[in-house]
């Protein structure tokens, strides 16, 4: 073999390694790209389900409350005024401090610190006199601080948190009185413009109508629909352009089913806005093709042996596929609609147009109330610039993706459990 | 009262099946049945249904706008515009539902009593209808049950006809998407000339908001133009085309053709979870991570670069495609006959160039079609837009500027209360029904080429 030929085999072996090179680094980037997408997400939102509390001492002194009764009813304690108690509550963590600085002290709690005292002897009335130790919410900033995200060494001037509150903050956690604990007020509460206080209870349940609602539209029309163009429609045009049409539906981009939604819905029906029944039916008219697809798919699947079997037992054509082919095709279907519903729990776009992006302060009990939905949620937060809800929008992300885990993992089981295989 | 409408309905058609099945077993005992009782039951209460919840449909779809023509009769001498008409009808919907708050006129008044008057008369005209209705369709489906007819086959033949309206939902939907854009863009393109529109540089329609009063119409021609949107979006699309394409091409081919089975085994469904997670999460993560990091780089670099730049949002949107192009890329070039390989083989060619030089031609097809529908997947795409790319409609080829797309312009401008009938809503509905043009071909194109692909190596 002479040296040309030599060289030229080894170019071509060279181009060879190079090229599965090419391929492995591709297969490399998509991965670091979602190990790095991961990794952000979960460094940044973990924190979020820790709560930080500040602990003080709360004196329920029966003047300051404006209490008269010898012994008072839930009512008085309901009614009394407990401004003055919060405030010294607070305003006793440094009694040195002048009266017109005292709103340092106040701001290193949340706004609703006066509602956490009522709350506390509400549901202890027998601490009416007594100086008892109380756990406030911190305000987002001191939080911030606490779990280490708020950088301390930039000039004062620039930061949220100033030296005294650093001050105070430090004595503190010195004491052992600022707590961290799990942060269950975070699955419990509706959003808030309080980062400290804003929760995901709202938006989960809007998420959870919006769903529901989507999955009674679209899977009894859907399968239907499937049911028949697989095994009644005749060839023709008309059936043909069903199908284009069908498959077509499938690739529009979301936010034109916003528009219907807002065009139609809103407008023309008047449902009313902001609520998860007009984001579920929005919702079912995207997931519609995405099931009748799947549903098409594992009725073509069921061999053609069963319905022989079943027509030569003089069962008609209606029989055959009602008692037949589509039970025997509903693992694939079901599995395809749920992949259909996790698809439709991530859309954003279509439920911001038909108004669920309002700050909606209550957790909705029907589908007819406002709400959120949590991609929207997401997006609302992203959008506020307090530092506390980044953390807050992680922590959200991270309930999304184990939502969308937890249904992909379903789909797969039901399709694994239930599904016959023919061979 | 619709709902306790419905319900009685529903509930006496349920009543009727348990009646049918048992009035069958009562033929039994004298006749041969035509059918297995059950067949009775859904006989009597398919026609106990079906006409009065078809009559109760139509009539809630037409009640209210006969309601309107008859209560804007009074007003039809007084001149007055659509919208106006639509005003005072509004007016007296409130009024009539106690809910109306400015200035009550003796006519409005009027009106609102008509109003009340004629809701009543249709309400009750609906129940007494619908019962007579009940009432002829139950006793027509009873007196054939009587004579003992064919029970299966109607109720067979209904069946089918409920299946093949099901089928029509599909159809209804793109119905609706083409007359909802369409009804609101064609009033948008007479306050705007469809040529300002497709032409025009310009996009800022918040510059036509007027307080009182129609806007200034030279202000209009030069707030809606649509160019720096096109533009900004395919521009968008392309930088995300430049990050997914070599890698999921690459990916694609590598895991079909080098691949072991374990790798691909889990290779490709990790790589899948990248199309799984919602685009506003990705939104995030462009607004957050990517935005700041291209930032930061390009200022090391000396350049100036805006937080929200094309570029951020472009390169997380194609991390976004990569695996539409894998796995589409894989299955087709999976599809490509074993025996054109062998035969490449057989003439002394490496792995790589039988890839590069028989598999990828005899593959491109497919390859460009499923290209196609990553790039109108691109288009399409909003969330990642809306948080990471910044607002305003720059028309600038620039990565390192932000600029905006078709899509985003569309949340920005419907986000918040809108109010119909006033141009800049309507230019949303105009901004989506190019969009949907512009997918749509993107679309039928990607799949007939597709089809055709798969045609030839069936």
């Amino acid at each position: 073999m002479n040296s040309f030929k030599k060289n030229l085999l080894k170019k071509r072996y060279n181009a060879e390694r190079r090229f599965q090179w090419y391929g492995k680094i591709a297969i490399g980037l998509a991965l670091t790209f979602l190990a790095v997408f991961m990794f952000q997400i979960f460094s940044k939102g973990y924190s979020a389900f820790q709560k930080t509390w500040i602990v003080t001492e709360v004196h329920y002194d029966k003047e300051l409350l404006l209490i008269d009764a010898e012994s008072p009813s839930k009512d008085d304690l309901e009614n009394a005024d407990y401004y003055d108690v919060a405030y010294k509550a607070m305003t006793s963590l440094d009694p040195g401090l002048p009266e017109e600085e005292d709103r340092q002290l106040i701001q290193m709690v949340s706004y609703k610190y006066e509602t956490e005292v009522k709350d506390l002897l509400l549901k202890n009335p027998d601490f009416l006199g007594k100086i008892v130790p109380i756990k406030l919410t911190a305000s987002d900033d001191v939080d911030q601080v606490h779990k280490g995200n708020y950088p301390r060494d930039i000039p004062e001037k620039n930061r949220r948190v100033n030296d005294y509150q650093l001050q105070i903050y430090d004595m503190l956690n010195e004491r052992g009185d600022i707590l961290s604990e799990f942060n269950i007020s975070f699955f419990t509460s509706p959003d808030s413009r309080e980062a400290e206080l804003a929760g995901i209870a709202s938006s989960f349940m809007g998420t959870v109508f919006s769903i529901l609602v989507c999955l009674a539209f679209s899977f009894p029309i859907a399968v239907l629909a499937a049911i028949y163009l697989e095994e009644f429609a005749p060839k023709n045009k008309f059936t043909d352009f069903i199908e284009v049409n069908i498959n077509n539906l499938a690739a529009v981009p979301s936010i034109v089913f916003g528009l219907l939604g807002l065009g139609v819905l809103l407008a023309v029906f008047n449902l009313p806005r902001s609520t998860p029944l007009v984001g579920g039916i929005t919702l079912s008219l995207m997931t519609l093709p995405t099931i009748i697809i799947a549903a098409r798919a594992s009725l073509k699947a069921v061999p053609p042996s069963i319905r022989e079997a079943a027509l030569a037992m003089g069962a008609s054509n209606m029989q055959t596929t009602m008692h037949h082919t589509v039970p025997l095709s509903m693992p694939g279907t079901l599995s395809g609609t749920i992949i259909g519903l996790a698809q439709a729990l991530g859309e954003t776009a279509p439920l911001i147009l038909i108004g669920m992006v309002a700050f909606v302060n209550t957790i909705p009990g029907t589908p007819v109330d406002p709400a959120a939905s949590l991609p929207v949620q997401i997006y609302i937060w992203s959008e506020s610039a307090e530092r506390g809800f980044v953390e807050k929008v992680s922590a959200c992300i991270m309930v999304l993706l184990a939502f969308l885990i937890l249904m992909n993992l379903a789909a797969q089981i039901v399709r694994h459990k239930f599904e016959k295989k023919w061979s | 009262m619709n709902l306790i409408l419905v319900t009685f309905i529903i509930l006496l058609a349920f009543t009727s099946y348990y009646f049918g099945r048992k009035k069958a077993l009562v033929i039994q005992s004298s006749q041969r049945l035509t059918a297995l009782p059950k067949f009775y039951g859904y006989y009597l209460a398919a026609w106990c249904a079906a006409p009065a919840l078809i009559i109760f449909a139509l009539w809630s779809v037409f009640e209210p706008s006969i309601v309107k023509t008859f209560i804007l009769q009074d007003y039809t001498d007084q001149n007055l515009t659509k919208n106006e008409l639509q005003l005072i009808y509004t007016k007296v919907k409130a009024l009539a539902a106690g809910t109306y708050t400015g200035n009550i006129t003796n006519f409005l008044d009027g009106s609102a009593n008509k109003y009340i008057q004629l809701k009543g008369i249709a309400n009750s005209a609906k129940v007494a209808i619908i019962l007579a209705i009940l009432i002829l369709s139950l006793s027509f489906a009873y007196r054939s049950v009587q004579k003992n007819d064919r029970m299966r086959e109607p109720v067979e033949i209904f069946l089918k006809w409920v299946l093949f309206v099901a089928s029509l939902g599909a159809v209804l939907v793109t119905i609706g998407i083409v007359f909802s854009l369409l009804f609101e863009a064609i009033r948008f393109f007479q306050a705007v000339k469809i040529f300002d529109f497709i032409f025009g540089t310009h996009w800022y329609p918040a510059k036509t908001f007027v307080r009182d009063g129609q806007p200034d119409p030279e202000l209009m021609k030069d707030a809606f133009g649509a160019v720096p949107l096109f533009a900004g979006t395919f521009f968008i699309a392309f930088i995300a085309m430049c990050v997914a394409i070599p890698i999921g091409l690459l990916s694609g081919i590598y895991l079909s053709e080098y691949a072991g089975r374990g790798v691909r085994k889990y290779a490709k469904p990790i790589i899948e979870i990248l199309a799984g997670i919602p685009t506003v999460v990705y939104g995030f993560f462009a607004a957050l991570t990517v935005g700041p990091f291209v930032k930061e780089i390009g200022n090391a670099m000396g350049l100036e670069v805006s937080a929200e730049s094309a570029l951020a949002a472009g390169a997380v949107m194609g991390v976004m495609i990569i695996p539409f192009i894998s796995s589409l890329s894989d299955d087709v070039i999976t599809a490509v006959p074993q025996n054109l390989r062998d035969g490449s083989y057989a003439m002394g060619a490496t792995k790589s160039e039988t890839v590069k030089k028989v598999i990828f031609p005899a593959a491109l097809p497919g390859i460009v079609g499923s290209i196609l529908l990553a790039v109108s997947r691109a288009v399409g795409e909003t969330m990642i837009v809306v948080m990471a790319s910044g607002l305003a409609a720059n028309l600038t080829m620039n990565p390192l500027e932000s600029t905006s797309t078709i899509t985003a312009q569309i949340v920005v401008i419907l986000i918040g209360d809108q109010q119909f009938g006033d141009p800049k809503t309507q230019s949303a509905f105009a901004l989506g029904i190019s969009l949907f043009i512009v997918t749509l071909f993107l679309n039928v194109i990607a799949l007939s080429v597709v089809k055709k692909y798969r045609e030839k190596y069936e």
